[in-house]
């Protein structure tokens, strides 16, 4: 290939990723660097020119209580949703992969609520927590006991958000592991049980660490999901009672549409970038070779 | 008798699918009925009359539907084209360039709502289906797909195109596009259902009916201050879910395929 034909084909290229990049840098590069210009800055007053603060901003949020419980809660969110629901996406897994009558509607049955938008899903579990004529106080009344406020209740509250989101995902997860699973030599089962092996073992020796990279995988999204996803918030909480189920997301639309604060939001946004860089440098350094992207 | 390990794999399969069955049985009976399940409960379609009375679904409907097939297609053309130039063309940096495509993988225009706001306001599309829209077409999970897929085609293909005469357009029409028609589909499933459930910036970006899809519609209408109550509720729900909802029970194997291959690349 001669040098001008070269030069033209780098001439192609740049122009065929010219729509993308220029999106790209609209919706996502520019965004990212004004927000953390944001974070520096205090909005000037009646068209005076905004102030240069420095980390000003992260002080005052360091300093706010509020952050810390939203923080802390997002922290509570993940840990409570992400183990559980990757457990019983793998339980699932190994339920639907061996013989079961009804299989496929099971498999179904596990699948369905990733197909339901967030929002609707919150929908029905609203039923079910009301404190009222909510299904779960009916049925704890039918059952002699006094009923729970299960969204009202700053205890309760952040728990039950939780249950609803382990419901939401753990069938997405089954997904990966089911593919997983599936693709494992059935050689090795057969060694094993000439060995003696049980059930047991063969999971834990075998089965489990053959799984690894998936677990790896569903887990970096699990992470991703929990700082991401607040849309059930809108439907049951609103991040209370008093901030009791706040996320940090949700705490940033707040500020920026419920308050006006700016500043804040762009401080808070920050924090949650800083977040989801660590969670891709984690995917990046141990994924990488894998070939498991999103 | 079933194995214990049957008996926890069906029980588990009962409660996952339990709330939307609850959701159907709240829908079809008599709001008196919510929590009292009497298997000759009359049934009604007031429910859904009521919904549809009291919210725009039809116009909620359109717009999901001009949302969802214009993202698609705009993340087709746009993804194609930045795949083909990854895949292909000798870019100078290029590695540092798709390093940089793949952040958008982390930092989704959702956590950007607050600047990504004020560009769409800047834009003049607060407001607009292509305002909900925009912000996604350029989707690196898209890039990311395609990419994969356009580099496992084989050299000799496209060199016998170009001896046809065939131009970089022609080639990549011809002989790509076809070639990865099982990527398109993974990649497009995965996407309508995406932009179907996703609500937060559709939220931000939308305040009035003219442009709101049905997830914020949705939201809107079953906000607990309206007092509304949870029969209707419970069928608005379902008219929101439906079309998806009947296409997975349809074609329930290419869903879950195509979330897996999308998910696995």
């Amino acid at each position: 290939m001669n040098l001008t034909s070269y030069r033209r084909m780098q001439l192609y290229g740049g122009l065929l990723l010219l729509p993308a990049a220029v999106l790209l840098t609209t919706f996502a590069y520019l965004p990212t660097i004004t927000t953390v210009i944001n974070s520096l800055f205090l909005p000037g007053f009646r068209g005076a020119p905004a102030e240069f603060v420095g980390l000003e901003n992260y002080q005052v949020l360091f300093d706010d209580p509020t952050f810390w419980k939203v923080a802390r809660n997002n922290l509570i969110y993940a840990v409570g949703t992400i183990p559980t629901s990757i457990a019983l996406a793998l339980g699932m897994a190994l339920f639907v992969n061996g013989k079961l009558p009804g299989r496929g509607f099971v498999r179904m049955a596990y699948f369905t609520p990733t197909i339901l938008p967030m929002i609707a899903a919150a929908n029905i579990w609203m039923f079910f927590y009301a404190p009222q004529i909510g299904l779960f106080n009916k049925l704890l009344g039918a059952l002699g006991f006094s009923g729970v406020n299960w969204l009202g209740d700053p205890s309760m509250a952040l728990g039950s958000v939780i249950v609803m989101s382990v419901w939401k995902e753990a069938g997405f997860f089954m997904i990966f592991y089911l593919a997983a699973l599936q693709g494992i030599a059935p050689e090795l089962k057969e060694a094993s049980d000439l060995e003696g092996t049980s059930r047991w073992s063969f999971f834990w020796r075998v089965t489990f660490p053959l799984l690894m990279p998936t677990t790896l995988f569903v887990l970096i999204n699990a992470l991703i999901n929990a700082v991401r996803v607040v849309d059930h918030l809108f439907i049951l909480t609103k991040g209370g009672p008093n901030n009791a189920t706040n996320l940090l997301l949700y705490y940033v639309y707040e500020n920026a549409f419920s308050f006006f604060d700016r500043t804040t939001a762009a401080t808070i946004t920050v924090v949650i970038l800083l977040v989801l860089a660590v969670v891709a440098t984690l995917k990046f350094t141990i994924l990488d070779r894998r070939t498991h992207y999103q | 008798m079933p194995s214990l390990e049957t008996v926890a794999a069906w029980l588990l399969a009962i409660i996952w699918v339990f709330p939307l069955l609850y959701a159907f049985w709240a829908a079809f009976h008599p709001p008196a009925y919510m929590v009292r399940f009497d298997l000759f409960a009359p049934l009604t379609l007031d429910n859904f009359k009521n919904a549809w009375a009291q919210a725009p679904f039809a116009r909620y409907y359109l717009n999901t539907f001009a949302l969802v097939t214009g993202v698609v297609f705009a993340q087709f053309v746009v993804c194609t084209l930045a795949a083909f130039a990854f895949a292909r063309f000798p870019i100078p940096g290029k590695n540092v360039l798709f390093m940089l495509v793949l952040i958008q993988l982390f930092v989704f225009p959702e956590v950007l709502i607050v600047e990504n706001y004020r560009i769409a306001s800047e834009l003049g599309l607060i407001n607009t289906i292509t305002g909900i829209g925009l912000p996604y077409v350029a989707s690196a999970f898209g890039i990311f797909l395609l990419r994969q897929t356009f580099k496992t085609i084989p050299r000799e293909l496209e060199d016998a195109a170009r001896i046809e005469g065939c131009n970089w357009l022609e080639i990549l029409w011809k002989v790509y596009v076809p070639l990865a028609k099982p990527t398109y589909l993974a990649y497009g499933l995965v996407s309508i259902s995406h932009h179907w459930n996703n609500f937060l910036w559709p939220l931000v970006v939308t305040n009035s009916v003219e442009s709101r899809p049905l997830t914020v519609g949705l939201g809107v209408f079953s906000a607990p201050e309206t007092g509304v109550n949870w029969a209707t509720v419970s069928a608005a729900t379902l008219l929101s879910i439906a079309p998806l909802l009947i296409a997975f029970l349809l074609f329930q194997r290419q869903f879950v395929q195509s979330f897996l291959r999308a998910g696995i690349r």
